[in-house]
């Protein structure tokens, strides 16, 4: 492999993405003196964090009384109790400085009658332990996410963070179980780049594209959680992929659930408010997870709309027109654009529609990956994001929960590397077998000759994921979705990539992206095949209790090429500090 | 009168045409620009028949649809696919926009996909925008702000707040800066619409305390004063954005203080 020119950089610390959490990463190591690189694939602005719409949840109280510890008890049981509860306390008491802390950065949030942050109510967040709907979620009109990046963006700058923008990442470095850095390829000019750190973050984001329709954007490929599997490293509870319950149908574009928040409603084709009779107390505003089995039944049972009656409608022109005009502009213009819709006079066809991953890299409340086995860490990587799995978000999701996981786990990320890594340490000898090793998988992908394109392998992936391991899953289909998954990875053996050069490659760039995504489809597949309960996001028709015995723990997956191996972890029981008590699981109706 | 050339190693020349293998009926030719950094060919625009009744309604939707079915080797940014990235700016029928939520109808006859005008182009549709983000960059994008308060946030009123409206949400996808003949001639000095309309967001957020100091620093007759209300911004900005009347108001501010 000594034909690629490779340039080494030394670094006491390198962030892999540059979107909420890598940014808030950066800031924070820069801030703590470390020389920190940021690499990421597209320029930062560009990562998804700017699609995020709603909100971020943080128990201000701007809007009524509220309490961290209730938010925590909210996240739990939207977890259905598969989140680790140290980490959830961890998240949900540092929420309200972390926002706090955004808006002194300058995000533009919304304001309330007397000057402080506008909050909505969202799906899942309650008062006082499930008693009444409470207002928690901080929002910048819905275009919360791109005023947050954009913001933590403008932070790095002024930290003077160096940044390597449109570099592809390809693969760690590791010796002797350490993390040692990473090897990327820089798309501007072609060559490729070793990077030595003491610690390296991982902060990629989801694997939504393993999907047909999802609300990701076409770089959300997971690149991080497949180098990590490469590593022979494992990621943890793959199977818990949300269905956010408002996609535009046939498009896949993402209407916030802020439109429900500020009072809009699912209709099925009676005309019924469907949701009442699924979640009596929080209707529309219930976990996204049961909204979307809601919506599913409703279609399944022959009450669908449309001339397939394959969706349902949300609706919202009964709002106040300034309403909409000021808290939900960027959906009025989606819908707009990828609907055809007035949403002052018409309501949204909508679908349950792949949104966001709460499996990822397993790591502990300091970001600090584990190993798999019991709280053992891999020196020298962190993750954070979506990319992480912590694990707050355990079976499922709940809405604005995912952006302040990007600020309050980018921060503790950079804290917890300064307090390892002194600056300027020397870094030792690690040797060419890693980066022959990356590089070999890298030429091979680059001159590839075969049969199948990477679009066609792709799409067969995407279809498979779809049908097979969708919102409702049985034994059948998901034995079916093993063995297809296979037949995809198979078709690797004789892929072809049509463009050989090095800048911007991106036919190049498309077939590595698929040999990540199709690692991570072969565990997300395999770990919903071997959990036998339904909890969260993970709905099996065959088995739909819950079953705390067998299965309160977290799936555990390996994958080496295309065998996986599937293990069990506990989840964790006990929480950070006596300031709030163990929530012991709970039957779960909203 | 001075003529002015492409220098000749610029000049596109007639590219490759890839026939319709589907036998469709419903047929539209694309025309794309092309260059290829590593072969030292010249551009050259390269021509597909695309089948449009199994095309999604977007410009996007058919550059995906030539990379997946016809041509893997054509190069071009995306990501999100519904206008909030700012990835895949580029100029389709002659006006700069996003290729995410552009419709293809709104294009009659051949449809002509070109890189966003006047930036070095590394491959393709891809352009150089590391200038512009130098250029963002320099305007210092972060609040400037001497409170004490810790612990809670910085109050605004609602009025304040509505003077970012218009300001915060640019989505930096250069349509604007690309389509400004003034930026075209002086894209290292003139700081251009884009990054003057995130200028102006930071001089009229009401938490910073250093307005003052922001408005001096773009008050030069290059970095502000090239803007000679061509108006050619407003009319490309994808979002509706209208940097002309931001660039407006900092002449505005800059006579009056």
């Amino acid at each position: 492999m000594s034909s690629y020119k490779i340039i080494d950089h030394e670094y006491d610390v390198i962030v892999l993405g540059a979107g909420g959490s890598g940014l808030r990463a950066a800031v924070g190591l820069s801030e703590a003196g470390l020389k920190t690189a940021c690499i990421s694939k597209v320029f930062p602005t560009r990562s998804h964090t700017s699609a995020a719409q709603g909100g971020i949840s943080a128990s201000l109280g701007n809007m009524g009384e509220d309490d961290w510890r209730w938010h925590m008890y909210d996240t739990v049981k939207g977890a259905d109790w598969l989140g680790d509860q140290d980490s959830i306390e961890y998240l949900c008491k540092e929420a309200p400085a972390a926002v706090i802390e955004l808006e002194k950065y300058g995000v533009p949030f919304s304001r309330t009658d007397d000057g402080k942050i506008y909050q909505r109510p969202f799906g899942g967040m309650t008062k006082n332990y499930g008693n009444g709907i409470v207002q928690r979620t901080c929002a910048a009109a819905d275009r919360t996410g791109h005023a947050i990046l954009h913001t933590l963006y403008g932070q790095a700058l002024k930290h003077n963070t160096e940044f390597f923008i449109e570099y592809f990442a390809l693969d760690l470095l590791m010796k002797d179980g350490e993390c040692k850095g990473l090897i990327a390829w820089n798309l501007n000019d072609g060559t490729i780049h070793r990077f030595r750190a003491h610690s390296t973050i991982i902060a990629t984001g989801g694997y939504g594209k393993a999907y047909y329709s999802a609300t990701s954007a076409h770089t959300c490929t997971g690149d991080g959680n497949a180098m990590v599997l490469r590593a022979g490293l494992p990621l943890q509870d793959m199977e818990f992929v949300q269905f956010h319950p408002t996609g535009i149908y046939g498009h896949g574009t993402l209407i916030s659930e802020g439109v429900r928040g500020e009072g809009g409603y699912l209709v099925n084709s009676k005309g019924e408010r469907f949701m009442e009779r699924y979640a009596p107390k929080a209707k529309d505003l219930a976990s996204r997870d049961v909204v979307s089995r809601s919506m599913s039944i409703e279609i399944n049972e022959g009450r669908g709309v449309g001339k397939e009656q394959d969706h349902v409608h949300l609706h919202l022109s009964h709002l106040d027109k300034s309403i909409i005009e000021s808290r939900l502009p960027g959906i009025t213009e989606a819908a707009r654009l990828f609907a055809n819709v007035d949403v002052t006079k018409e309501p949204i066809p909508v679908v349950p529609t792949v949104h966001y991953n709460m499996g990822g890299i397993p790591t502990n409340y300091k970001a600090e990956v584990l190993t798999g086995n019991d709280s053992e860490t891999v020196p020298g990587l962190m993750a954070i994001g979506e990319a992480a799995c912590v694990s707050v978000h355990g079976a499922n999701r709940l809405g604005s929960n995912s952006l302040i996981d990007l600020v309050v786990f980018g921060r503790a990320a950079a804290r917890r590397a300064a307090e390892l890594v002194k600056p300027g340490t020397p870094h030792e000898d690690i040797g060419e077998t890693e980066t022959e090793k990356c590089l070999e998988r890298f030429d091979k992908l680059r001159n590839s000759n075969g049969e199948n394109s990477t679009a066609e392998l792709r799409l067969s992936m995407q279809k498979t994921m779809q049908s097979k391991c969708a919102v409702f899953r049985t034994e059948k289909t998901l034995k079916e979705g093993v063995d297809d998954i296979r037949k995809a990875y198979d078709g690797m053996e004789s892929i072809s990539v049509k463009d050989r050069s090095l800048v911007f490659n991106t036919d190049l760039v498309e077939t590595l992206e698929f040999d990540n995504l199709i690692r991570q489809a072969i565990t997300t597949v395999d770990s919903a095949y071997n959990r036998q309960e339904s909890r969260g996001a993970h709905a099996r028709e065959d088995f739909p209790k819950r079953d705390d015995e067998k299965f309160m723990q977290h799936t555990i997956a390996w994958c080496n090429g295309k065998d996986s191996k599937i293990g069990y972890r506990p989840v964790t029981k006990t929480t950070l500090t006596n300031e709030v008590q163990y929530f012991p699981p709970q039957e779960r109706v909203y | 009168m001075v003529q002015i050339n492409l220098p000749k190693n610029s000049e596109v020349q007639k590219g490759i045409y890839y026939q319709d293998k589907t036998g469709s009926k419903n047929i539209r030719k694309v025309n794309v620009y092309r260059w290829d950094p590593s072969n030292g060919e010249n551009p050259r625009e390269d021509t597909y028949e695309v089948d449009m009744d199994n095309c999604p309604s977007k410009v996007l939707d058919i550059l995906n649809k030539i990379k997946n079915e016809i041509d893997p080797s054509l190069a071009y940014r995306r990501s999100c696919a519904h206008g909030v990235c700012g990835s895949c700016a580029m100029n389709m029928d002659g006006k700069n926009g996003l290729a995410c939520t552009k419709p293809h109808s709104e294009i009659e006859g051949d449809i002509n996909i070109y890189p966003l005008p006047h930036l070095k182009v590394k491959k393709d549709l891809i352009g150089d925008l590391s200038g512009l983000y130098k250029q963002y960059e320099s305007i210092e994008p972060w609040l400037k702000t001497n409170t004490k308060v810790e612990t809670t946030e910085i109050i605004q009123s609602q009025k304040d707040r509505k003077k970012l409206d218009g300001a915060y949400e640019c989505i930096m996808c250069a349509c604007c800066s690309t389509s400004c003949p003034s930026y075209w001639w002086n894209e290292d000095k003139f700081l251009g619409p884009a990054v003057l309309l995130q200028a102006y967001r930071w001089i009229v957020d009401s938490r910073d305390d250093e307005r003052k100091e922001r408005l001096k620093k773009v008050a030069d007759e290059l970095k502000l004063y090239r803007c000679h209300t061509i108006m050619n911004c407003t009319n490309a900005c994808p979002k509706g954005l209208n940097p002309a009347k931001a660039i407006a108001e900092l002449k505005k501010m800059l006579a009056t203080s």
